[in-house]
């Protein structure tokens, strides 16, 4: 049988977020539309990583399939925008409900995450598509 | 079914223990009578609340065996493991005494919620006649019934990790204003659900749902909500 103790009281908070309502409510928006891009992306991101390895593809294979394709380049592009839209607006909402780190300071670390992967993407897209 | 059940009842408030106590069990006991006998038969100076007894009031919600219940409506064949049984405040309030939890942020939050009516008819005005079968009346149809017990509030993982999320009740609450064709404050309650602590907070867990003593389904208030001020968002109305 489960022994549940009464919670901590829970006094009532302002939220001290820099952003505003409206910002916030466009951020929750634009993770459920990155999550829905990000389900068919990694879908066939999978679909690919199972066919090149399946089929023995050597790095040098790959990278000439890859190399000046127009359609590669857009689905990564697109890829590594909705991750770096996606994964910082989500840990955003985990620190403030975990750590109860809130307001501007997590705002601006996590825009900083969001720029950090960007570039991170946009660095292996080049290096997968340009060479 | 043996003759006796063993319950084990928070005293204390924030810190305290559990007590234990034989109660005698009869057909169709309710936990509203176990705790009613321990009170009255066994130790007097137990806390709790009740009013109505009949599923109405929303006043007598518990913690039972680990889940947020009414408890007059809820009989002790259906809940009890082994013949135990366990009764805790709500979950996610402050405990006043024994089984009496302070529902004042509960309450508060309704109002921050915008959850009261705000016409602008006078009484020597007409009638508003909302036709039953109209959109936005059938919209809330069940979510009109709610009796704000806290079995929901009680149950949301949100409200644990975030107390300064409205939670269930009171977003239900507003959801039922948002669709009321009659109320002149719409703006200002789109604004006062958004965001943050707000109806977006929700994860959808649905916690409330499962819980909820009159089968309502608070998740989908909250959903309907979000589409609403998403709308308003996206047209800088909020």
């Amino acid at each position: 049988m489960s022994s549940p103790s009464p919670t901590a009281p829970l006094p009532l908070r302002p939220h001290p977020s820099s952003l505003s309502l409206r910002a916030q409510v466009l951020l929750w928006a634009a993770q459920r539309a990155s999550a829905a891009v990000l389900a068919i992306c990694v879908l066939v991101h999978l679909i690919t990583i199972i066919y090149a390895v399946r089929n023995g593809l050597t790095a040098a294979e790959i990278l000439s399939r890859t190399t000046g394709n127009t359609g590669w380049a857009i689905f990564y592009g697109v890829f590594v925008v909705s991750v770096a839209v996606h994964a910082p607006i989500g840990l955003r909402n985990v620190l403030a409900e975990t750590i109860e780190w809130r307001g501007r300071s997590l705002d601006i670390a996590m825009l900083v995450l969001g720029i950090a992967i960007a570039i991170w993407g946009a660095r292996a897209v080049y290096a997968v598509v340009v060479g | 079914m043996s003759s006796t059940l063993r319950v084990r009842v928070w005293r204390g408030q924030e810190s305290g223990r559990f007590e234990p106590f034989d109660v005698p069990r009869l057909e169709s006991q309710t936990v509203l009578d176990v705790v009613t006998y321990i009170q009255r038969r066994l130790d007097p100076t137990l806390s709790y609340r009740f009013a109505c007894r009949v599923g109405m009031c929303g006043s007598c919600a518990m913690t039972v065996n680990g889940k947020a219940r009414w408890t007059c409506r809820t009989h002790v064949s259906k809940v009890a493991e082994d013949d135990c049984l366990e009764i805790a405040p709500l979950h996610n309030l402050p405990v006043v005494k024994d089984l009496v939890t302070d529902m004042t942020a509960f309450f508060d939050k309704w109002a921050e919620a915008k959850g009261q009516f705000r016409g602008e008819r006078r009484r020597t005005d007409d009638f508003a006649r909302v036709k039953p079968e109209s959109r936005e009346r059938v919209l809330v149809d069940e979510a009109i019934e709610c009796i704000g017990c806290g079995v929901c509030y009680s149950s949301c993982d949100v409200v644990t990790w975030k107390p300064e999320y409205l939670g269930p009740a009171a977003l239900n609450r507003a959801w039922t204003l948002t669709n009321d064709v009659r109320d002149v404050a719409q703006r200002e309650r789109l604004s006062a659900v958004a965001g943050d602590a707000g109806c977006h907070a929700c994860h959808t867990h649905m916690s409330c749902t499962e819980r909820c003593p009159k089968f309502l389904s608070p998740s989908k208030s909250i959903a309907g909500l979000k589409r609403l001020v998403l709308a308003a968002a996206l047209k800088g109305k909020v």
